[in-house]
């Protein structure tokens, strides 16, 4: 079984003791566990069912690279599926679950489709579910769509925070292990700013378990100092639970900082942090992965990587078994056995693939009596939920057992993987080595940064110098190198006594025995999570899935939490052997961001919920809140849709607002409205480029409607355009078009045009702006007081600047609703008071405030159009019959050239008509296509609706429509089809509906 | 060819599955072929397919520079949809639509199209209007849709937040068969069929140049050598400037990197596609389980397939809102693709300034729901010269004319 | 995540302080173009694969536009300068030539 010892374990304090719960059970560990160790400790070696058979599974591992351990973690809004327990620090109150079963985990019942293994090979719904068609969508997909997918998501809101931080630095070190740790404090001295990050929760890496002499210290003892040592020291920002995820171009890196433990007890703790780093180099000090060992049974709970057995009895003071045996393809997985043997635990058999070694450590493990055997191997593990025993053979051939020995666990070790995803996120390539049996960075292709030069260096086992003596064999190097960057004088380099460890070249032997046969292959896995197995990859190739890729999609090899970490290589290494090429031939697959998964919530940081998009608000904004509006976003603007009174519906209360406006005297907002300043000696001209009409000949004091289109002619901002002075205009847009407006002139001025004098400012905030509508409208401006607002002084069009009670204001007789209208501009810290006071002065008038779809209704009666509504971005002023805002005179304005093409004088192009409804109890609903009387399919579509209401005003529905050459089809009957299949018969008519003379606007 | 079925599956399980054949045959190129077509991506496969299938053109080749389905065929978030404004794009997407319907028994090879749905967000009244209007249009021009309300949506799809705070949930536009596909199975199966016709799919195999008399090709320079042809096409999307250059042309359009993302697997909590226009965001859920999240594309021009990390993070956000669960999932894995993006945003399937030269590109963001539509029409181009209905109004002479073809009225995205 | 140099504030600025904006160096065609050049104006890009003049602006800094040259395939960055530039300052020509000697854009 698998216990805890009642001494050792580096990591864990015995004093602290932490309580959670794994499926209900309420169990102990200490503080310094991770959740894998606690789990261990209380003999749980069954810890999930994996992905397709659902067959048992138990650690294999004890880092990130762990495919099996992944349990749901918490519940609520603190639910996190698929958390690896390898990784997460325990705390106290854990309360994890299991994973990927129906019914316990102990006795799944989706494990039947493990006896039906045989016949559900990588790809086989490729091949079949393809008859009869309905059943793919109703029957297959479901059942198989139910089987997958691991842990289940959460229901509830995020219950966590999360937020960023920004970092420039000098030289990021990826890896807290020895490799790093030596690098960070060769640099430290130096004065560069570092950033050495490690993703676990101790410093030391390996080098705490393996343990090895270095400068005549215990290498945990020399970690131990050189992390004081650095943590003293302030050009250095040492951190653990910290991982760099991705290298980005122009060297970016993003980090991920965990504090989950702190978060468990502090609430308002953030849970993560993401880090986004600019550095100007990047030490990739991250160490290498062991490789497990492809036979039959590998994946059988209590078979188990040799380093983690290793890290776990070392760090947590834990044994996976009683009786432990190994099978190994290299020197380095001894160690672990030796560990064990000397803590007592009973080593009946140590197999070596290989055909001897005179390593160090096999003749160490000999000496300690412990039975060694070359040049055999697994025919299979025996256990369904634990190892059982073991059948032994001959490495050579094709599994015959010559004998079966019980344990508990095995260990394995298929020799190291440098891990260098960072390497190669940004173009990066890595190549193999066969001489020391790992992928290595490719220095003749690296990734580069803005300045065009390479800017990663790569330290320690990340580049497969794995054994202590060889570790810092490249690091003088790197730091000459970086002194170079720096232009840094050559500094002495500390030079580490570390004694040599003879060993062995590792095997690239990866599947053992070499011939097994089929029924063995069908039970060895290469990726666990996944289920892919080694007849998986013989069929794939076999099939002519050969190419990497391929191979990785066909089987979905390597896709799995982990990326791939354990299986990769091996995947490569027997596609290599399968199709007879070298493994550089073959080739990787490409790493992609991010290294270790990362928190969606970590991505969005604070930007959620109201921050998710700050809202822009008027200065009126609380006043519409406490009135009973109800907001409509335009643009970032909330604006008021309508003011709901008493137990009013909406469109009661937007009738209300129109009649009240027509019949006396309505209020707007119009303070979104952009207003943007043009001014110089050439604003005229430069305007002129800009409007479709012209603007130099504009009278100060006096208002113009302009068109802006694009360079392609079409229609994309209007509104009325003041000259204030000579040389300066007042260009007003559309609410949601005043950025989009002022970046424009921005961009044509700075870019084409930059001999106009002109400049451009966008003061759309500085005002707050209000309509005052209605036949009494030019009562209130007389009751504010101040201004001569009379008809024959202040026609339409005319504006006036002056104090209107005791606000400084900027009066426009413009309007947008057809009646007498004023728009009344003054600073925006009036802009409250004045809205109030004209409440106030206006309550005896019968004043409303009216929100936006009034002002829409009202601008459709008088056939006024909308940006946004009559146009879509392929719609040129012609179509809205706008010619007369187009100037003939001027020999350019942007759009101009666009006009000429063929297809814009199409006399069949869609233009603007109104329509009228011969039923006014019916409305024309939105967005409906208009066809020829008659009419039913595509080829008798005229065209589309754009504005349809029913008008409060005439009492009748109204509606505005892009028909193709509309000016024919006046007096014409069309069809407008609705959904439920019935027509409205309507008549085309002039787009104008109220008022059509104007008098009530020029009064 | 062997069948697929169950059947022939279980009796292949007694022979350890030895019987199975190459999907595709490796061949070595031959001198010289009808048609040449570059680009052995889900379009040019289908274009192949269609050749042999509506004109009996089966002297073809597919060549490829790296291997087949390796471009943005294998890296789109395989949403399938015709949900279109614009008559010509309806048109084509629901051609394809339908042929996606059937492609797994016509191909005899699942590629698992599932018809689960796409669910379109309106979260503005101008975003609940615009839709209405393609609504309207889709019943107009034969494509099955319909408006649904806030509360109808959440009985659809429970986990999703119809209630903002930002941006509340106004209505949805529902396309019932629209859906998925497995991206990789479109082009394994298009290759499966046609290797089995004899068209020859050569991969590793890029074109370095053409030789040209007058205005005319009359073979093609490769890194497996020269291979002469009466007609070529390419269908490259994002190398297709490279390509145009080698042809002494150029084209409307310009490449940018499209990412996308996936969360780790988790039990299915969504059935259909969601997406958000007005925030810039879709997402559906494989049969794996893993959340397929896409947003926007960079706006610069990129050749590398890695884009910007701010637009995963815009997505994030936006989807955030809507659907607050996916908060504590983990993103798995994201890689970018490079997306040739034209004037309108509409395609292009044209023929060129070269006589027997044709394209088709420009399907920026959405290119892998048309496959099988635009192999229809680019094959029609091919055989007859001239483009049938379905092709015709994404010519290049649209651009000159002035005739565009724009979605963006409708949907700020268009995937 | 690509940044420059403003050349304006001569400080380095983020993407996401920035908004691309395309090609650099087009010829404005207005009215009396053919319909060839307009078109090329305003749809036919280079877009190469290699060294591309494009403009940014920096939109969340001074609000100005700028010229740079980045390679699209490396991501390298040659040097940035100001919109009205009509020509890319012999510099940064010379850092481009001594990167690609044959003249030869890199694919």
């Amino acid at each position: 079984m698998t216990s805890r010892f009642s001494k050792g374990g580096i990591l864990i304090n015995r004093k602290k003791k932490l309580s959670f719960k794994f499926n209900g059970k309420n169990l102990f560990g200490f503080s310094g566990d991770t959740l894998a160790s606690a789990l261990l400790a209380n003999n749980q070696v069954l810890i999930g069912r994996s992905f397709k058979y659902h067959r048992p599974r138990g650690f294999v591992s004890s880092g990130v690279e762990e495919p099996n351990a992944l349990l749901s973690i918490g519940s609520g809004g603190s639910l996190e599926p698929n958390r690896s327990a390898t990784t997460l620090e325990l705390f106290d109150g854990i309360e994890a679950m299991s994973q990927n079963h129906f019914g316990s985990l102990e006795w799944d019942i989706g494990s039947i489709s493990n006896f039906l293994s045989k016949i559900f090979p990588a790809g086989f719904y490729y091949k079949t579910f393809i008859k009869p068609r309905f059943a793919w969508k109703h029957i297959f997909e479901p059942t198989i769509r139910s089987a997958a997918g691991l842990g289940k998501a959460p229901k509830e809101h995020d219950l966590s925070s999360y937020d960023f931080f920004y970092a420039h630095l000098d030289v990021v070190i990826v890896g807290g292990g020895i490799s790093g740790l030596v690098t960070a404090k060769n640099l430290a001295s130096l004065g560069l700013k570092i950033l050495l990050v490690e993703q676990k929760h101790f410093f030391g890496g390996y080098a705490l378990s393996e343990e090895f002499k270095i400068n005549n210290l215990d290498s945990s003892e020399f970690i131990k100092n050189l992390e004081d040592d650095l943590s003293k020291n302030e050009n250095v920002i040492l951190k653990k639970n910290f991982s760099i995820v991705g290298v980005h171009d122009h060297s970016y890196l993003l980090g991920l900082e965990n504090f989950e433990v702190l978060e468990s007890e502090d609430h308002s703790s953030i849970r993560h942090r993401l880090w986004r780093i600019r550095t100007k180099h990047l030490i990739l000090a991250t160490g290498a992965i062991e490789r497990p060992l492809v036979f039959a049974g590998n994946d059988i709970p209590g078979v188990i990587l040799s380093s983690a057995a290793n890290e776990f009895y070392k760090l947590y003071g834990i044994s996976q078994g009683d009786r432990v045996i190994l099978i190994t393809n290299n020197d380095s997985a001894y160690s672990a056995v030796v560990e064990l043997f000397n803590a007592g635990i009973s080593i009946p058999l140590v197999i070596d693939v290989r055909e001897k070694s005179v390593g160090e450590l096999p003749l160490k493990v000999k000496d300690l009596g412990i039975r060694v055997e070359f040049g055999k191997a697994i025919t299979k593990v025996l256990g369904k939920k634990r190892v059982k025993a073991v059948e032994i053979c001959s490495i050579v051939g094709e599994g015959s057992v010559l004998e079966t020995i019980i344990c508990d666990s095995v260990l394995m070790s298929g020799g190291w993987t440098s891990t260098l995803n960072l390497w190669s996120h940004c173009g990066g390539k890595i190549k193999w080595d066969n001489q020391l049996n790992t992928l290595v960075p490719d220095e003749t292709k690296q990734s580069t940064n803005e300045l065009g030069q390479s800017f990663i260096s790569v330290v320690g086992s990340a580049r497969g110098q794995f054994w202590p003596s060889e570790l810092f064999d490249n690091m003088e190097k790197v730091i000459k190198n970086i002194c170079e960057i720096f232009n840094l004088k050559k500094i002495k380099y500390e030079k580490y006594q570390i004694k040599e460890i003879i060993h062995e070249k590792t095997s690239p032997i990866s599947c053992v025995p070499e011939s097994a046969d089929e029924n063995l292959k069908g039970k060895s896995f290469v990726d666990y999570q996944n289920d892919v197995k080694l007849t998986d990859l013989r069929i794939a190739t076999q099939e002519g899935f050969e190419s990497v890729e391929h191979l990785k999609r066909y089987t979905t090899l390597g896709m799995a939490t982990d990326q791939g970490k354990l299986s990769n290589i091996n995947g490569i290494k027997i596609l290599s052997h399968l199709v007879g090429k070298e493994i550089n031939e073959v080739g990787t697959t490409t790493f992609r961001p991010p290294y270790t998964p990362i928190s969606l919530g970590s991505i969005a940081g604070e930007a959620r919920k109201e921050l998710f998009k700050p809202i822009r608000k008027t200065p009126m904004h609380k006043w519409h809140q406490e009135n009973g509006a109800i907001w409509e976003p335009v643009g970032d603007w909330q604006r008021p849709y309508t003011y709901l009174r008493n137990n009013e519906t909406k469109e009661e209360a937007v009738y209300r607002e129109v009649k009240n406006t027509r019949n006396s005297l309505g209020m707007l907002d119009a303070s979104t409205l952009g207003k943007i300043i043009v001014s110089g000696n050439d604003a005229g001209e430069f305007l002129d480029l800009i409007y479709t009409n012209m603007m130099s000949t504009l009278k100060p004091g006096r208002c113009r409607y302009g068109l802006m289109c694009n360079e392609n002619g079409f229609l994309f901002d209007d509104g009325v355009v003041a000259r204030l002075n000579e040389k300066t205009f007042l260009c007003h847009t559309t609410t949601g078009g005043s950025d989009r407006v002022y970046s424009w002139m921005e961009e044509w001025h700075q870019t084409e045009w930059w001999d106009k004098k002109v400049f451009i400012q966008n003061l759309t905030e500085e005002y707050a702006q209000i309509t005052i509508a209605g036949p009494k409208a030019r009562l209130l401006l007389e009751k504010l007081g101040g201004l001569n607002v009379e008809s024959k002084k202040f026609q339409p069009l005319d504006f006036i600047e002056g104090k209107l009670g005791n606000f400084d204001v900027r009066v426009f007789r413009i309007s947008f609703s057809g009646e007498l209208s004023f728009e009344i501009a003054t600073p925006s810290a009036n802009g409250e008071a004045l809205w109030i006071r004209c409440l106030e002065l206006g309550s005896e008038l019968g004043i409303t405030s009216y929100g936006t779809e009034a002002l829409h209704i009202m601008r459709a009666e008088k056939g006024f159009i909308m940006i946004g509504d009559e146009t879509d971005g392929t719609v040129i002023p012609q179509d809205l019959n706008l010619d007369w805002a187009v100037s003939k005179k001027k020999k350019d304005f942007i759009g101009k050239r666009a006009h000429e093409r063929i297809y814009m004088q199409d006399p069949n192009r869609k233009t603007l008509v109104g329509l009228s409804l011969k039923d006014s109890t019916q409305k024309i609903p939105d967005g409906a296509y208009a066809l020829k009387s008659g009419g039913n399919g595509a080829e008798d579509v005229l065209g589309h609706i754009t504005s349809t209401y029913f008008s409060p005003s005439l009492d009748k529905p109204i509606a505005m429509a892009l028909l193709k050459n509309g000016k024919s089809l006046k007096g014409q009957e069309v069809d407008i089809p609705l959904g439920s299949g019935n027509k409205l018969r309507a008549i085309v008519v002039d787009p104008q509906f109220y008022d059509i003379e104007g008098k009530r606007q020029n009064v | 060819m062997k069948k697929y079925s169950a059947f022939s599956l279980i009796k292949e399980s007694f022979n350890n599955h030895f019987g199975w054949e190459k999907a595709w045959k490796k061949n070595n190129l031959k001198k010289s072929y009808k048609v040449i077509i570059v680009g052995a991506g889900g379009h040019g496969l289908a274009t192949a397919y269609y050749l042999g299938k509506n004109f009996g053109i089966r002297d073809v080749a597919v060549i490829e520079k790296g291997w087949l389905g390796g471009g943005n065929t294998g890296r789109n978030t395989t949403i399938i949809r015709s949900n279109y404004l614009q008559e010509e794009s309806a048109a084509i997407y629901e051609k394809s639509r339908s042929l996606y319907e059937k492609l797994s028994q016509e191909l005899n090879y699942n590629v698992m199209f599932s018809p689960r749905g796409v669910m379109m967000l309106c979260q503005t009244e101008h975003e609940l209007r615009a839709m209405r209007r393609t609504y309207y249009a889709n019943r107009i021009f034969g494509v099955d849709t319909e408006m649904v309300s806030p509360a109808r949506m959440k009985e659809m799809i429970p986990i999703i937040n119809i209630n903002g705070p930002r941006f509340p949930i106004l209505g949805g536009l529902w396309q019932p068969r629209g859906g998925t596909a497995r991206h990789d199975a479109v082009a394994w199966g298009y290759a499966r069929a046609i290797s089995n016709w004899g068209v020859d799919i050569i991969e590793n195999c890029e074109v370095i140049g053409v030789n040209k008399n007058k205005n005319k090709i009359n073979s093609v320079e490769t890194t497996k050598g020269t291979i002469n042809c009466e007609k070529m096409c390419f269908i490259v999307a994002g190398s297709s400037s490279i390509l145009a250059e080698l042809c002494g042309f150029r084209l409307p359009v310009e490449s940018v990197a499209l990412q996308a993302l996936v969360s780790e697997p988790i039990k299915p909590v969504m059935h259909c596609v969601v997406m958000a226009n007005t925030v810039h965001g879709y997402m559906s859920q494989s049969d794996k389980g893993e959340m397929v999240i896409g947003g926007g594309a960079d706006g610069y021009n990129n050749y590398t397939q890695r884009g910007s990390f701010q637009h995963i993070e815009e997505t994030v956000r936006a989807l955030i809102e809507t659907f607050p669960f996916i908060s504590r999932l983990r993103q798995l894995r994201q890689w970018g693709g490079i997306v040739d993006m034209t004037g309108d945003r509409s395609p292009i399937i044209s023929k060129t300034p070269i006589e027997n030269i044709y394209v088709n590109c420009g399907w920026g963001t959405g290119g892998f729901k048309a496959i099988p539509g635009s192999g229809w029409a680019t094959a029609e181009l091919i055989a007859n010269g001239e483009p049938g209905e379905l092709a015709a109004p994404f010519s290049l002479a649209r651009f000159k004319e002035g005739r565009m073809i724009d979605e963006s009225v409708a949907a700020a995205v268009a995937h | 995540m690509l940044k420059f140099i403003c050349p304006i504030c001569e400080i380095e600025t983020d993407e996401t302080e920035l908004t691309p904006g395309g090609e650099a160096h087009l010829k404005r065609m207005g009215p009396g173009s053919s319909d060839q050049n307009f078109y090329t104006y305003l749809f036919e890009r280079k877009n190469p694969r290699g060294i591309h003049f494009e403009r940014w602006l920096h939109s969340y800094g001074c609000g100005k536009w700028f010229h740079v040259v980045r390679c699209t395939k490396t991501m390298e960055v040659f040097g940035t300068y100001s919109a009205q530039d009509t020509k890319p300052p012999k510099k940064i020509l010379d850092a481009i030539k001594k990167k690609l000697p044959n003249g030869k854009n890199v694919k």
